[in-house]
């Protein structure tokens, strides 16, 4: 009797533990998109079906409903608009162009690997021959693939991002600590903040050509032109989040600096940061938001072969497949955005402090 | 055996392991990119830069760049050629400047306007012509429902050909009755398809508006409105009522027409038989640089270029093919295959045989030809690009710096040495001016050695010493 009971209370009290962990692990697949894995795994560990299944419909279910209605909306109502570019894709077709692309990355990906073999090959004949000074080792001349534009798009605003962060962080702690920064700053803030990236790209284009010297290939003059349209267009919210979040901290904390005569470095380093650090990463996400949004625009004109530029050579193909192409483009630049969005919140996560951890 | 037997010897080892080499990986590689060859059996030039890349509009008359990577005439120079489109005409010719590309398909005005001075000032140089003809001019169905009341027709009830641009000026002068301006679309300030809308409507009493030193603008005193607008953006702008035509490249034209958005009136052919189109161009500072990079990329450019005149149009099909590719123009099949391979639908279901819309070997058509060049600076002196009157010999020396048969003939050379190309093929003994010719809409003849006698000779736009002045025209 206690045997089976002493079972039993060992196999409950195993369960609650598993459901606990599931409960903390659960929120970082909050974080990351997957909170509906949860309620699945509880109720393969024999949590009570109903109440898991009434979490499961509001994380799964209802989501998966909305994004089903949009695309039977999409592919009733598409075929009704006719454009001089054929009817509106549909679904089905903006799903055959996403497989075309990838048809052609992996036609590129095999072009290339002929390529490089050829290129050993004639590089072996050479030295055969005695002629080793003609062996040769350069890249691939084909055109990018899609991949390879994703990847571009991603280093550029990567670049763009990090140039942008490196000046408006110090430039906001330094605004945040001191009202007289801030009050020099605001003004110019206020004035440049509204610009759009398409028209500081002619002036930035002027000023890299100008002035930057190819430091390696790779990263080309056009590639420098996006990263700083980027980060002349993103920099802003970091800016304005970094000064709130410093000047909003709290007073009792600078005057403990100030007790334990604690330098501004470490002031900074110690007090500064770690309370302000919510509000920045508010900032940074933000930033990257506007950045990805703003290299698309940059990369038309800037010729960075990146997304934007597929985009925009889809578009002057004008083939009967570019309106689904040009879809395609757009569905991958919402995902990407949302996946590096998530990143950014999930590093957000870890490394502030919440109320509610 | 001493040693440059020795080293015969060798070649021939070296050229039949190539062969066999070259055959097998031509039998494995499935793609139509880049047959291996052998490197040819005079010695190949000691090339200075051979990575490379080039700018394109994705227009069908870049084809002798894409012909000449596809099949492998670039890799047959040891070069390796990235080819990249460009948004628009101006960024590529910026890029060309600064550097960042090597070389570019490029309208035959921009080297010349570059290197005088109007726009971006850089000493650009050609040293090989691109192509000949392959433009339209399309206008909106209304305008064409206006225009066909005007129009002489066949016995078989389609219109004669050429359409005059007096056609058009019952239309025009209906708008300007209602009040409203009659817009036309060209893709460049300096674009041949600039002058050559100008040309017909010029020569059918229209006018199309001049340039001053201070007004860029081009549509001072002008009865017409002629504006910039990029080529792919053309048929929508035409739909959409912003301009009631365009004078434009293929595939646009014909897009045009698959669309149901206009009907083209005339092909460039008609308004000047064989005239200059697009040319390569690179800055003076490449070709001073890596002189023999230069005559290799010319040499892999004629080699592309035949190819595509070969035979009668058999490659036509296959280069429509690789046209039609996302990365080169990108366009249909069918939209493309018309113009290049020999007809050109004009109002629906009206196909007629032009042979010569795109030419781009036949009659001498790679060869720079500075009365070309003299042709263009002409027409920008007629409409008040160029501001004040220049002596004819300013019109030879600018065209000797900008056109460069010399390179182009050393490249012809190595090619018929290697046995590319046939002797009788080439120019040898070209002054670099065409004779002269009438073959214009208008009949007018052109003389590219007397310039200024000849731009007395057109109607309407600037003769003599004339010029513009705010917005009059004043006799100096």
């Amino acid at each position: 009797m206690s045997m089976a009971s002493e079972a039993g209370t060992r196999a409950m009290v195993f369960r609650e533990k598993v459901f606990a962990a599931l409960d903390r692990g659960g929120r970082w697949f909050n974080v990351l998109g997957f909170g509906w894995v949860v309620p699945i795994l509880k109720i393969i560990a024999g949590d009570s079906p109903r109440e898991q299944l009434t979490e499961l419909r509001e994380k799964l279910l209802i989501p998966l409903f909305g994004i089903a209605l949009f695309l039977v909306l999409w592919g009733v109502l598409a075929p009704q608009v006719k454009t001089s570019l054929g009817a509106i894709p549909g679904p089905v077709q903006v799903y055959e162009q996403g497989e075309a692309l990838w048809a052609d990355y992996m036609s590129a990906r095999q072009q290339e690997t002929d390529f490089y073999a050829r290129q050993d090959a004639r590089n072996a004949e050479f030295v055969a021959s005695g002629q080793a000074d003609r062996v040769r080792h350069f890249d691939y001349t084909g055109q990018p693939t899609y991949v390879d534009q994703i990847l571009t798009s991603l280093k550029t605003v990567g670049l763009g991002f990090l140039i942008a962060t490196l000046i408006a962080v110090p430039l906001g702690i330094a605004s945040g600590l001191s009202p007289t920064f801030n009050g020099a700053l605001n003004p110019l803030i206020q004035l440049f903040k509204p610009v759009s990236p398409l028209a500081w790209l002619p002036i930035v284009t002027m000023i890299v050509s100008a002035l930057y010297v190819n430091v390696s290939d790779a990263f080309p003059k056009s590639l420098v032109i996006s990263a700083v349209t980027v980060t002349l267009c993103s920099l802003w919210p970091t800016l304005i989040n970094t000064t709130m979040g410093v000047a909003s901290i709290d007073k009792d904390l600078m005057n403990v600096g100030k007790v334990l005569q604690l330098t501004t470095f470490t002031t900074i380093r110690k007090l500064v940061l770690p309370s302000a650090l919510p509000l920045i990463f508010t900032g940074l996400r933000l930033s990257l938001g506007v950045g990805w949004m703003v290299l698309i625009a940059a990369e038309m004109l800037a010729q960075n072969p990146g997304l934007g530029k597929f985009v925009w050579d889809e578009f002057q193909n004008g083939s009967s497949n570019s309106l689904a192409r040009i879809m395609v483009a757009v569905l991958t630049i919402g995902v990407v955005g949302f996946v590096l969005d998530r990143i950014m919140y999930a590093l957000q996560m870890a490394f502030t402090f919440q109320e509610n951890r | 055996m001493n040693d440059t037997t020795r080293a015969k010897v060798k070649n021939v080892f070296v050229k039949r392991r190539s062969l066999l080499l070259g055959m097998a990986a031509a039998l494995l590689g499935l793609s139509i990119n880049m047959p291996f060859s052998a490197p040819a059996s005079a010695a190949p030039l000691k090339l200075e830069k051979e990575q490379l890349k080039f700018g394109f509009i994705k227009l069908t008359d870049m084809a002798p760049l894409a012909i000449a990577y596809e099949k492998g005439f670039f890799q047959d120079e040891g070069l390796y050629v990235t080819l990249e489109a460009q948004a628009n005409w101006k960024v590529l010719l910026d890029r060309v400047i600064t550097g960042q590309l090597d070389g570019a398909h490029m309208l035959a005005g921009q080297p010349l306007a570059a290197t005088i001075g109007f726009g971006t000032k850089a000493h650009i140089i050609t040293p090989f012509s691109m192509d000949l003809n392959g433009n339209g001019i399309t206008v909106s169905n209304a305008v064409w429902a206006a225009m066909k009341s005007q129009l002489k027709m066949q016995p078989d009830g389609k219109p004669m050909h050429p359409i005059s641009a007096s056609a058009l000026k019952a239309v025009v002068e209906s708008y300007k009755a209602q009040g409203k301006p009659f817009n036309m679309g060209m893709v460049f300030p300096v674009s041949t398809h600039n002058y050559y809308l100008r040309y017909w409507l010029a020569a059918g009493g229209l006018n199309p508006g001049l340039y001053s030193p201070t007004d860029t603008s081009g549509q001072i005193g002008a009865n017409v409105l002629l504006s910039v607008t990029p080529p792919p953006q053309m048929p929508a702008t035409l739909e959409s009522g912003t301009i009631e035509g365009y004078c434009v490249g293929e595939p646009w034209n014909q897009a045009a027409v698959f669309k149901g958005i206009g009907v083209p009136v005339i092909t460039d052919t008609e308004i000047w038989k064989n005239n200059p189109e697009k040319v390569f161009g690179i800055t003076a500072e490449f070709a001073e640089k890596y002189p023999n990079t230069t005559i290799a990329i010319t040499k892999a450019l004629i080699r592309a270029a035949e190819w595509l005149d070969a035979d009668n149009g058999a490659n036509r099909a296959e280069a429509v093919r690789i046209l039609s590719k996302p990365n080169y123009v990108g366009a249909d099949e069918k939209v493309i295959a018309n113009s290049m391979t020999g007809t050109f639908e004009y109002e629906k279901g009206d196909k007629r045989s032009i042979p010569d819309f795109n030419v781009f070997f036949r009659y001498n058509a790679t060869y720079p030809f500075y009365s070309d060049a003299i042709w263009f600076l002409t027409q920008m002196r007629r409409w008040g690009q160029i501001g004040d009157a220049k002596p004819d010999a300013w019109y030879a020396d600018t065209a000797k710096s900008v056109y460069r048969p010399d390179i182009y003939l050393q490249a012809a050379k190595a090619l018929v040495a290697e046995g590319h190309a046939k002797e009788a093929d080439f120019p040898w003994t070209s002054d670099g001016y065409k004779p002269a010719t009438a073959a214009f809409i208008d009949g007018i003849t052109y003389d590219g050695h007397k310039p200024n006698a000849y731009i007395d000779s057109l109607p309407l736009g600037l003769k003599d010493k004339q010029q513009v002045v705010g917005t009059e025209v004043v006799a100096k």
